[in-house]
């Protein structure tokens, strides 16, 4: 049995690593449970982050409020692709990409899948390492309601959605740390020679 | 970099303090430690499990020491300033993340405070107690393991890179509204987040639970 946290092996029965304290557990059996947990609770807190304004920008002569997608495409509209091109694959692939990939792995984790293990792997760590990314739009929205606060002349304020994507980040975040990767070798494991480990 | 594989053998003879078990796939190995500069790699799901740098140790605690100065620095001083049909303001980055004033979105102010200030900087206190002793070769300061479990349980919340791509962001978007100045702290800050990715880099987990161990044996 091993500890996922530092790599060390220990007879079967422990429940606690006695090199790091980190909690010991063959199999982790709530994995999935808690995967789809966070994972609902993220889908849930996305809905209102694409409806609802992300930026309020109050200027001499108008007041505008902007969605996550709206404010890429005023963007475009101004002739900067490439960060109209940031904004929608930070805070709109990657997040819709994260929720399929979370999906597939713990259901390929239950049914099989004909993806090998490796790649799935592969698709773990690729989700791991981006989630945080998609925090930008928040720190985005963090710095320019702070530095645009020129009086009368221009203001900018956070909407109700800078909350619930932040939310909803976060709880994408907890949902791929809370799958066990072991599970998508188990399968494998189980299948060709009969033997758990 | 020279890339070694861990020994494949089957580990039923081996103690079970050497073995290796990947985090990712759970395959065992038995643990050999690879020369400086090589990793050892699972043969079955490729994960690095050992990567151990020369002179890491105290590489490593150069560096936290300075990103630890660099985030006091760049908390006080100006970050951003801009300049619109006379009317101006500057930012900090302390304003940046108390930006979101109402009540319901005080929340979000303390969850941006966190992750590009308090959760980095806690890192460096914790790698810092962690560290100094070992590479000084004495025994480790008390709770010296759970310090080092939570240095890397909060690594994932840590976000000063993503705050500072953020920043770039931001800066397209009000380019035409307004003239945009960086203060220094602006500066403090890249260097910062460049210093903490090169950190990690050379931080070997495997290698420092391995001498925990070791010395309080």
């Amino acid at each position: 049995m091993a500890c996922r946290r530092c790599a060390r092996v220990w007879p079967m029965g422990r429940d606690r690593c006695g090199r790091c304290g980190g909690k010991l557990s063959s199999r982790d059996t709530k994995s999935l449970q808690k995967v789809w947990a966070w994972w609902i609770a993220g889908i849930v807190a996305y809905i209102p982050a694409n409806i609802y304004p992300m930026l309020v920008t109050n200027t001499l002569v108008s007041s505008s409020e902007s969605t996550i997608i709206g404010g890429a495409v005023e963007i475009a509209k101004y002739g900067s692709y490439g960060v109209a091109a940031i904004i929608l694959i930070a805070s709109v692939l990657i997040p819709v990409g994260k929720f399929l990939a979370i999906a597939f792995l713990a259901l390929s984790s239950v049914r099989g899948s004909s993806v090998s293990p490796g790649r799935r792997t592969h698709l773990y760590e690729i989700v791991e390492f981006i989630g945080r990314w998609s925090m930008i739009d928040v720190f985005v929205v963090a710095i320019l309601s702070s530095l645009v606060q020129l009086s009368v002349v221009a203001s900018i304020r956070p909407g109700p959605a800078a909350l619930t994507f932040a939310l909803s980040v976060i709880f994408t975040m907890l949902s791929a740390q809370a799958f066990d990767p072991r599970l998508i070798w188990d399968a494998e494991r189980r299948a060709p020679n009969g033997k758990t480990p | 970099m020279p890339t070694v594989a861990t020994d494949t053998n089957l580990p039923d003879a081996a103690p079970i303090e050497d073995l290796i078990a990947c985090p990712h796939c759970d395959a065992l190995y038995v643990a050999k430690m690879p020369e400086n500069g090589a990793r050892a790699i699972c043969s079955h799901c490729h994960t690095v499990l050992i990567a151990p740098k020369r002179q890491a140790g105290k590489k490593i605690i150069a560096l936290t020491l300075a990103v630890m100065i660099l985030v006091f620095a760049a908390l006080f001083f100006p970050f951003l300033d801009i300049n619109a049909s006379g009317f101006g303001n500057s930012t900090s980055i302390l304003d940046a993340a108390s930006s979101f004033r109402s009540v319901d979105m005080l929340f979000l102010s303390f969850l941006v405070a966190a992750a590009i200030i308090f959760v980095p900087l806690l890192r460096t206190f914790l790698i810092l107690y962690v560290l100094v002793p070992i590479v000084r070769d004495r025994p480790p300061l008390p709770h010296a393991r759970r310090a080092f479990r939570w240095s890397q349980d909060l690594k994932p919340w840590a976000m000063a890179e993503i705050f500072a791509i953020g920043c770039a962001v931001a800066l397209v978007k009000v380019v035409d509204l307004a003239q945009i100045g960086f203060g220094p702290a602006f500066w403090m800050f890249s260097a910062l987040v460049i210093l903490v990715l090169i950190n990690d880099n050379f931080l070997c987990t495997w290698s420092v639970w391995k001498s925990l161990e070791l010395e309080e044996d």
